[in-house]
């Protein structure tokens, strides 16, 4: 599965390079590659195409990009390594092939990492969402020496078992680009492979914006509206799931992606009130617990749809 | 006899449960075997990250056949019982059984059994797929289209495949025919991830190692810890530099790769400004690399580390050394800001005013701040227990009480203890948690503190174990105490006190730290007195009750276990324990217990009686003492009136005349020298008792005919009991 690209798109030149390189790999392998979430979200996990395509027993298999927003994480685009916005690379594959690791390899390759030049190695990283009601064992891909990369076979997602388990691959895009571009200031990445005049770097894109989120998050977010938001959001998911549910006996759920949606919402409010210090220790854990309990109804409603496998036989063996 | 090969082989496992897992999965298999009746010579366990491996030499080929008698039920029992019998038996007709006669019980069944021994391959593959679905990790999972179904096979990581050969040495050995989550076993393997991926068919232990190494695998993880050091510790000498070891990561390290190649990374030499501890420790934890000493340099670290990769890099590891250079120094770059923020003003200094005036603190300076944002924050020390800064403000006020009793100075006692968990604000300690102390000293130390302030910051968490060194500066130790006694008289405040093998909160080790750091130093303190001051703010305004009592026979505890550790005799520390315990009068009582809380004096005491034990007159001493008890305990028994005084009117003989007067004499001046604290003295005026207590007994019937005779006689023993009390419990003490 080679991946022909001009050579100023070749990873080790280009960001937008990368992801096309990851995408026609994961393409050619038979995914279906979608666009980001329309939604803020704190990581790629969050898309519905991974926590509610997780669960049920149909095959599916998908990658994408996801902007991927954490609030506190902002330094004002000071640091040279931290971001409040940045991008995931994300591949879900259920149920997992068991050949996961040597595709994971497969696509370092084909980003020009070689391995028998770079060590690579897989370390013991068990992830867990408290928000999402999800867990799985797997590893940090380390290489040489730098995380670029997390890998977990998810054993429960919304609080449900995944039957079968499904294989999450999630690529930290602009630490792997400035890994093969040789870059140590996230700022500085090559954005488009052109040179001189024509170049457009990571900051030209993304400066600003850190800039300006950065104040936003910590400054003046108005807290107020967040903490009403996060109650819409919160009773807004509840009723969906419920008018959905309210259906004829036989019939699948009718509204679960809408009131997911309301789930990611309250997620997010929560994240930017925390940013803000407005959260304190204790209050922390029963929000983490209120949106776990939005994700969890998310998942149970999922189940009774065609996607979550209602009514799915199974292919005939 | 033949040998068997196992190898399971899988995705990475977690290194710090490899060591074990191997060790399980030995003695799962050999215990399989041996009850399943085979027997080995040897059996040895191998890991690397994606195996692990058993080695069995010496296996039977066969079980034994095994003849079983099993007795039934009565040829007269009822038909149910006899069909049972038969279906244990495994017999299909009672005709089968034989009949035996019992003279008292009449005829019953028998059954002979006979079972036929097994061959050893067919014990195998039953055992180790029940031992790989049964197998103990501390986490599994499922994965691949068999999770799809319930009860599908869990593995640390998904589990590739089987290695199961048998065989003598003599023969090719047979590939061990099972299943298990849909992986069948066979003789194939895999060496090295990215230098040998193809297929390796291998036939028993010694071509499977030779071959493995071939593939570049080193199957045994000691040979690979051997290996890294070696070669670290050569390639750092090659530089001109020492490794600075470290067992636990060396552990780790040898579990993270299966072919060691070890290299030399490097940062900038500016980053050497922040303390060395901190730089390991960033290194270690986060990169898993070693840190290096300029070779004859005590302390200060090199600007280089040692990285222990998993290949032979094409280009000798130019690459991999840059990229983790690359990465320590991001990692640094952090240490470094963290480092930097500590020292410069909190961003809430505005707030933190009233805070400051509480605990006397000079917001000018960065500790201080950090100690009065822990307050302003709130932080939780224990839900019961209160806050962090009401912690504090309890042990600086314990430490002042202290500060004299220890010799040291109350004022910097008092500023020690403020300061002491102002570090929990930092940020290095937020990263690395065991910095806790080394850093409020260093932070200290830079804003200009008194030297033993800064050290009692460090110290005063000390010691932390049996083998811990125990702080010796005067004010180390004030604020010692106070945070250990603090800790416990709040835990037993609020009842959570340590059970069985529970003691969440460390208790017992801050008990033994009490007790090591006041007989260590010599230092006379009265615990009670101490549970009392400490338990004042704990209690306030709250209907506790601090179980003193109870907290002390705690102490005593892990006193005789601390004593015992010391080599000293479990029955002397309870006869002093047990000292003053048969005192009639009730303020006595009381003297006894409050002399027991000073635990230095019962040091002393356990001392003394040991060495007046050793000697002639203290063994006979005991001797009689105990005979005075045994008959006193007897008589007591049998309700025999016994003398609440001796009356010396009634006193016949000279013996016990003398014995009398003996015993007023030594009571006197036992109790004299108890006051003095000279227990040597008191033991002494003991032993003056040895000789008329012997002849006492040579001549003198205690039992005499005359009641009020015998009863004065036996008030007379029980003089002799109390004076001996004063020391120590002579009934508890053995021999």
């Amino acid at each position: 599965m080679t991946v022909k690209l001009p050579a100023h798109m070749h990873p080790s030149r280009s960001f937008q390079g990368l992801i096309l390189t990851l995408h026609e790999y994961w393409a050619n392998y038979g995914c279906v590659v979608l666009q980001p979430y329309d939604l803020e979200v704190g990581a790629g996990t969050f898309h519905p195409a991974t926590t509610l395509r997780a669960l049920g027993p149909k095959p599916w298999n998908a990658a994408y990009v996801q902007p991927s927003r954490r609030p506190k994480d902002g330094r004002y685009g000071e640091n040279p390594n931290r971001l409040q916005h940045y991008y995931q690379y994300q591949v879900i594959l259920k149920p997992n092939p068991v050949n996961l690791q040597e595709l994971y390899l497969g696509s370092l390759d084909a980003i020009g990492v070689d391995p028998l030049l770079h060590d690579i190695r897989f370390v013991e990283d068990d992830w867990e969402s408290p928000t999402l009601g999800a867990w799985g064992l797997g590893w940090e891909c380390w290489c040489d020496g730098m995380e670029v990369s997390q890998f977990t076979y998810f054993q429960q997602v919304c609080g449900i078992e995944c039957a079968p388990v499904a294989g999450e691959l999630t690529y930290g895009l602009e630490r792997l680009a400035m890994y093969v571009q040789g870059v140590d200031n996230v700022y500085d990445l090559n954005f488009n492979g052109r040179e001189g005049a024509e170049k457009v770097t990571y900051g030209d894109v993304f400066l600003q914006a850190e800039q300006e989120y950065s104040r936003y998050n910590f400054e003046h977010a108005d807290t107020a509206m967040l903490l009403k938001h996060f109650e819409d959001a919160e009773a807004e998911c509840e009723a969906l799931l419920k008018a959905g549910a309210d259906r004829v006996d036989g019939k699948p759920h009718q509204m679960v992606l809408p009131a997911y949606d309301q789930c990611i919402k309250a997620s997010h409010v929560f994240n930017l009130l925390d940013a803000r210090g407005v959260i304190s220790v204790t209050e922390r854990q029963s929000y983490i617990l209120r949106v776990r309990n939005l994700s969890r109804q998310c998942g149970e409603a999922f189940l009774q749809t065609e996607a979550g496998g209602f009514g799915y036989i199974g292919e005939a063996a | 006899m033949p040998d068997l090969l196992l190898e399971l082989r899988s995705e990475e496992i977690p290194a710090r449960m490899q060591r074990k897992a191997a060790g399980d999965l030995k003695k799962m298999v050999a215990d399989g075997l041996v009850e399943a009746g085979l027997t080995y010579e040897a059996a040895r366990e191998y890991w690397t990250p994606r195996r692990l491996t058993l080695d069995i030499r010496g296996l039977t080929a066969r079980s034994r056949d095994v003849q079983e008698e099993r007795r039934g039920p009565s040829t007269k029992a009822p038909e149910q019982a006899i069909a049972g019998f038969l279906r244990s038996a495994g017999l299909s007709d009672i005709g089968q059984a034989e009949i035996q006669s019992d003279p008292r019980k009449g005829d019953f069944y028998i059954a002979r059994i006979s079972k036929p021994g097994r061959a050893a391959e067919e014990i195998i593959a039953e055992l180790i797929p029940a031992v790989i679905r049964a197998f103990p990790w501390p986490k599994s999972m499922r994965w691949g289209p068999a999770s799809a179904r319930p009860g599908s096979l869990h593995w640390v990581r998904p589990l590739q495949s089987i290695v199961c050969t048998f065989g003598p040495e003599t023969e090719e050995p047979m590939v061990v025919d099972f299943e298990v989550g849909g992986i069948r076993s066979g003789n194939v393997t895999y060496g090295h991830r990215f230098h040998a991926p193809e297929a390796i068919s291998v036939r028993r232990f010694e071509d499977y190692v030779a071959k493995l190494e071939a593939a570049k695998v080193v199957l045994d993880a000691d040979r690979r810890k051997e290996i890294i050091l070696a070669d670290a510790r050569n390639l750092a000498f090659a530089n001109g530099l020492e490794l600075v070891e470290d067992e636990g990561l060396l552990e780790e390290v040898s579990g993270l790769v299966e072919w060691p190649v070890v290299l030399l990374g490097e940062f900038e030499q500016d980053f050497l400004d922040i303390p060395a501890e901190v730089i390991r420790l960033t290194i270690r934890a986060n990169q898993k690399c070693f840190v290096t000493r300029v070779q004859d340099e005590a302390e200060n670290l090199s600007n280089r580390f040692i990285l222990v990769a998993n290949i032979e890099a094409k280009d000798g590891g130019k690459e991999i050394a840059h990229g983790n250079g690359k990465v320590v120094r991001a990692r640094l770059s952090d240490a470094v800001h963290f480092w930097k923020t500590d020292q410069a003003n909190v961003p809430d200094l505005g707030l933190l005013t009233a805070s400051a005036e509480r605990f006397g603190l000079d917001l000018a300076k960065p500790l201080d701040q950090r100690m009065a944002r822990l307050d302003h924050l709130g932080v939780t020390f224990h839900a019961k227990l209160g806050t962090q800064g009401q912690r504090v403000e309890r042990i600086a006020r314990l430490a002042r009480e202290i500060a004299p009793i220890v010799g040291a100075d109350p004022e910097l006692a008092a500023r020690a203890a403020v300061l002491a968990k102002a570090d929990l604000q930092t940020e290095i300690v937020g990263e690395f948690p065991e910095l806790q102390g080394a850093m409020g000293r260093k932070y200290a130390a830079l804003q200009g503190e008194d030297a033993s302030v800064a050290a009692a910051i460090e110290e005063h968490y000390k010691p932390q174990g049996p083998s811990d060194r125990v702080p010796a500066d005067p004010v180390s130790v004030a604020i010692a105490l106070a945070d250990k006694l603090d800790t416990l008289v709040g835990f037993w405040a609020i009842d959570e006190k340590p059970t069985g093998s529970k003691d969440p909160f460390a208790l017992r080790r801050a008990a033994l730290g009490v007790i090591r750091i006041v007989v260590e130093n010599g230092v006379r303190l009265g615990l009670s007195d101490q549970f009392s001051h400490a338990a004042t703010p704990i209690l306030q305004g709250r209907l506790l009750d601090l179980p003193t009592v109870d907290l002390l026979s705690f102490f005593h505890d892990r006193l005789k276990v601390y004593l015992r550790d010391q080599g000293a005799r479990h029955d002397l520390i309870d006869a002093v324990l047990a000292a003053g315990s048969h005192l009639i009068s009730p303020s006595r009582g009381e003297i006894a217990l409050s002399s027991n809380d000073d635990l230095l004096m019962i040091v002393r005491r356990v001392e003394a009686l040991g060495k007046f034990l050793d000697s002639e007159d203290g063994k006979n001493l005991l001797a009689g003492t105990k005979r005075a008890a045994n008959i006193l305990a007897a008589e007591e028994k049998k309700k025999t009136r016994i003398a609440d005084a001796v009356d010396p009117g009634l006193l016949a003989e000279n013996t016990e005349k003398k014995l009398f007067a003996a015993v007023n004499q030594a009571e006197k001046e036992a109790g004299q020298a108890i006051q003095n604290e000279d227990f040597s003295a008191a033991m002494l005026a003991l032993s003056a008792l040895r000789e008329p207590v012997d002849t006492f007994f040579e001549d003198v019937l205690v039992n005499a005919e005359d009641e009020a005779v015998r009863a004065n006689r036996l008030a007379l023993l029980a003089r002799i009991r109390a004076a001996t009390d004063q020391v120590a419990d002579f009934s508890r003490i053995a021999g």
